[in-house]
């Protein structure tokens, strides 16, 4: 149980996606103007993330990783070069699949996060949390935690983000700097911020 | 070859460099320009890969862009990108193993890189392959430019070094320069993007972005006016 805490608390904190793997970084700096949408859409890759991490633990280790397919009597094949084109795919079917559920049972959830549900097959922080799992070899009840640990951790970079850039308006900027230039030292400062956890020890 | 560049074909080219460039005007693609420049090596190896992809798979693309049914377009442009990263990432794998486990997933992701899906949907869909093929080179170079310049900043002044040749040498080295670590992690290359934005933006006017909310000055009679 301990070591799911610790992956927990190492997947919303010290790895954060957002500020020190700079994942789904032109989302982050694109949908960060206001806390409400920003709010949308980090539950929309919270979820995302939570749901795609384990499915695409389970197509590895069933069916793409070497020997994976000895359930068949097949042996000594290794699909694992196929990988990245099974995430996304996996990716792109289950946003898809997300989006007609929501739509038919939940109306008001797919009014609320419904427009984002496309941004975020080619957000880069999903990928990357399937890669990172399979690079780092996660059996399945670690890749549930990472999932949703790695998805809130997100979620909050760009909530925190969307609060700072709302008092920024008011802020006299240099013409040229105006936007996105001020957006990245911005980033900058809070992924300084986040630095600080760096040093826990779990 | 002097009928290939003629002036359409050298605009498509260099106009992604500073007028049109993919990172500090369009906001394509920054995830893997901040994460891989801690090193010139694997900098150049990304930037290298990038081009290629969205070069190769701009021309695939609009070679069918005839024969995609516009509802799946989506599933059709990711599925030969990612037919391609698999071929790079195999082809580091196997020829440079050393710098693709320092990339680690930033490889993978070039399947989402913006650039590549950007290109893809904006010029690919509606332009033939050869234009289409210089377009991705054009931008692929673009995001190269401005790979190599935050990394020539992060290596240098990180670790004294440039593709691990001695620059600047170090006082533990019994030289004089002291090496700044925050060059080395990752804060530092959303400062140096910020900066470089800034820089172009002072140097090109026309790419400023639109003030939202302009502060007013205030009349000296009002005195405790809010900003």
């Amino acid at each position: 149980m301990e070591a799911y805490i610790s992956l927990f608390v190492k997947a919303v904190f010290i790895e954060n996606l957002a500020l020190s793997f700079f994942l789904g970084m032109c989302t982050f700096i694109a949908v960060s103007k206001k806390v409400s949408t920003a709010m949308g859409l980090g539950i929309a890759v919270m979820v995302v993330q939570a749901i795609t991490v384990p499915a695409n633990n389970l197509v590895y280790h069933t069916l793409l990783k070497e020997d994976a397919l000895a359930w068949l009597g097949i042996k000594g094949v290794d699909l694992s070069f196929l990988a990245l084109l099974a995430c996304i795919g996996m990716i792109a079917a289950l946003v898809q699949i997300l989006e007609m559920i929501l739509d038919k049972f939940f109306p008001a959830l797919y009014q609320a996060l419904g427009i984002f549900l496309p941004l975020i097959t080619v957000n880069c922080a999903i990928l990357g949390g399937s890669l990172f799992m399979i690079e780092r070899d996660y059996n399945f009840g670690e890749s549930v935690t990472y999932g949703i640990g790695s998805g809130l951790g997100w979620a909050l970079a760009i909530t925190v983000m969307a609060g700072v850039r709302e008092k920024l308006k008011y802020s006299d900027i240099p013409a040229a700097l105006q936007g996105l230039g001020i957006t990245f030292i911005t980033a900058g400062l809070m992924s300084l911020g986040f630095m600080a956890f760096s040093g826990i020890q779990l | 070859m002097s009928e290939l560049l003629n002036d359409e074909t050298k605009k498509v080219l260099t106009e992604p460099l500073v007028e049109n460039n993919p990172i500090t005007l369009q906001v394509l693609g920054i995830c893997s320009a901040l994460a891989v420049t801690s090193q010139m090596s694997t900098s150049l190896i990304m930037a290298l890969a990038l081009t290629m992809v969205t070069a190769c798979s701009s021309a695939a693309i609009s070679a069918i862009r005839n024969h995609i049914p516009s509802s799946i377009r989506i599933i059709v442009q990711m599925t030969i990108i990612a037919s391609l990263v698999i071929v790079v990432d195999q082809l580091l794998k196997a020829f440079a193993y050393d710098v693709s486990k320092q990339l680690s997933v930033f490889v993978g992701l070039i399947i989402t890189n913006c650039i590549v899906m950007g290109r893809a949907e904006a010029y690919a869909m509606k332009n033939p392959p050869l234009e289409s093929f210089i377009d991705g080179i054009g931008n692929g170079l673009g995001y190269s430019l401005i790979l190599i310049i935050v990394a020539t900043f992060r290596e240098i002044f990180g670790s004294g070094k440039l593709l691990g040749i001695e620059v600047l040498k170090l006082t533990k080295d019994g030289g004089w320069y002291d090496p700044n670590g925050l060059m080395l992690l990752p804060p530092s290359a959303f400062f140096i993007i910020g900066l470089l934005i800034w820089a172009v933006r002072e140097w090109k006017p026309k790419q400023r972005e639109a003030i939202e909310f302009k502060i007013m000055s205030i009349s000296h009679g009002e005195e405790g006016g809010h900003h």
